[in-house]
């Protein structure tokens, strides 16, 4: 036996390099304003790279210097805990300065515009801006003005592509040879105003997962269309309202908060007659497979979108998710800040 | 990549091999020894360290992967983040005697990064270098204590380390850059 031959067989590290040709491409993007703008290696980068950060977090001194002396400044328009506090926690790892704006108590109360705060910020130091806002389309404004980094932290209907990247990762986790290929997902529940059930579908068929969403029409409106175009583009999804034809055999369920704040008039009879109807409780849950993963993006409307037990059960991947997405973060924060600006 | 040879598969194998004996004479033995090395080629090259010494002493003295990316001091000046390739570090660093193996020692400021990063994960009691090739040009007051072969070169020229594990063969090149300055390069 050659030495070779024994450091390969006795010594017990995981293999971590690839041949040259395998390398994955670098990072281009300057700005993650949704998934659509992301190929498919730099997807793979994104997952290798959380993988990466998955380390980094479970080492006792859970911080690197990799972003020391850039400030990340957060800047949300809409209400948030697990998210903002998801960036701020990821910044901080990668040993970031973090300025933190709510823009409830921000000059925007007295009639500032977005891109007057764009500005300030810039001006105030900041080389990468989270942003949230209300408005689809807020980020790309953003992005047109400010000379760093801007991340989507969520725009309206739009986009939420952190949360459509951490919940990729989650699921890649889970599944064999962390493949989606061919996987029955189904989204359910208010997908009409569901910034992340847009994101998720982009990722998810653009992993070739079998992607189901399912609600009451009024929750649907629109996306039957796109189905037929996502066909034609070789993506499969479904649209129905029929729960058990959406979860018999799924692999995966991911509940949608019922948005009150956004919900018009006449899209729903009551919380208690969508609870009824398309709630995913325990009984409805073993209409998929028995191993199938729970999903939810937070913050959850217990009793009305998903039954407690099921939420709590053994089958929920929900902590691991918000987990996860410090680790999705911080791979983002990292990549991006290499870019130089314009 | 074309270039000179300045060692060979075997010059290689007699160095790890050479290597290998002094890091265990040093110690006395092997007890409380653990080889680390920075990715890339340092790990492939701790791997074999780790085998001779099996080899030699009948004793698996445990082994680990360091990515110094996170730590480098030049991430503002590299044209795009590196890709990160991972650390693994199985077994517990505090009161060990960490060797820190890397394939080529230049300016000192790879081996910086990876003295930052080991110490935030335990405290050693002492820390190590053992590398392929010294070529010199130091920007840190850093020394190896185990080297394969000194070799003098300008900062001009290109050293690459091939491994049978990470490029199908082994051998050390020495070579003029062609393009103006490699951006890519490893800072080590």
């Amino acid at each position: 036996m050659t030495l070779l031959d024994r450091a390969a067989d006795v010594i017990d590290v995981p293999v971590v390099d690839s041949p040259p040709h395998e390398q994955p491409v670098g990072w281009r993007h300057r700005h993650l304003l949704d998934v659509d703008a992301l190929s498919w290696p730099d997807i793979e980068l994104i997952m290798r790279t959380t993988d990466a950060m998955h380390e980094v977090l479970g080492r006792p001194i859970a911080r690197v210097p990799a972003l020391r002396g850039r400030t990340v400044t957060i800047l949300f328009y809409e209400a948030s805990t697990r998210t903002r506090v998801s960036f701020e926690v990821a910044a901080k790892n990668l040993s970031a300065d973090v300025v933190n704006i709510a823009a409830a108590t921000s000059s925007v109360t007295k009639g500032e515009s977005l891109i007057d705060t764009v500005r300030t910020v810039e001006a105030l130091g900041a080389q990468m801006l989270v942003i949230r806002h209300p408005v689809s389309g807020a980020p790309y404004l953003a992005a047109e003005t400010f000379s760093g980094s801007v991340i989507n932290g969520g725009d309206g209907w739009h986009a939420h592509p952190t949360q459509a990247l951490l919940d990729l990762y989650t699921l890649r986790s889970r599944f064999d040879g962390g493949s989606l290929a061919g996987r029955k997902i189904v989204i359910l529940g208010d997908v009409l105003h569901s910034r992340v059930a847009r994101s998720n579908l982009w990722t998810l068929t653009a992993a070739g997962a079998d992607v189901w969403l399912c609600g009451p029409a009024t929750l649907l409106r629109g996306f039957e269309a796109w189905a037929d175009r996502g066909a034609a583009a070789g993506r499969q999804f479904h649209v129905t309202t029929s729960l058990a034809e959406a979860l018999r055999d799924a692999d995966a369920v991911m509940a949608l908060r019922i948005q009150r704040e956004r919900m018009a008039a006449g899209l729903l009879p009551s919380l208690r007659e969508y609870a009824a109807r398309y709630g995913l409780t325990r009984e409805r849950l073993a209409l998929a497979r028995p191993d199938a993963l729970v999903m939810h993006p937070g913050p959850m409307n217990e009793g009305v979108e998903i039954a407690p037990d099921v939420a709590a059960g053994s089958q929920s991947l929900i902590e691991e998710q918000v987990r996860n997405g410090v680790a999705v973060r911080m791979a983002l924060l990292y990549l991006l800040a290499g870019v130089r600006p314009e | 990549m074309t270039g000179r040879q300045i060692m060979t598969a075997d010059e290689i194998r007699r160095a790890t091999t050479r290597i290998s004996h002094e890091i265990v004479e040093k110690q006395a033995g092997t007890t409380g020894l653990a080889l680390v090395g920075i990715q890339r080629r340092g790990v492939p090259l701790a791997r074999r360290i780790a085998a001779a010494i099996a080899e030699n002493e009948g004793v698996d003295v445990p082994v680990g992967a360091l990515d110094i990316t996170f730590y480098r001091d030049d991430l503002s000046l590299v044209a795009q983040q590196p890709v990160v390739k991972g650390t693994d570090l199985p077994f517990d660093l505090n009161g060990s005697t960490i060797v820190l193996v890397d394939d080529v020692l230049y300016t000192g400021r790879t081996i910086r990064a990876a003295m930052d990063a080991l110490v935030d994960f335990g405290r050693p009691q002492a820390i190590r270098l053992a590398v392929l090739v010294d070529r010199g040009h130091r920007e840190l007051p850093i020394r190896a204590d185990h080297v394969g072969k000194n070799v003098p070169t300008s900062r001009e020229e290109v050293v690459k380390v091939q491994l049978v594990e990470i490029d199908g063969e082994d051998g050390v090149l020495i070579d003029r850059a062609l393009d103006a300055a490699p951006a890519a390069a490893p800072v080590g």
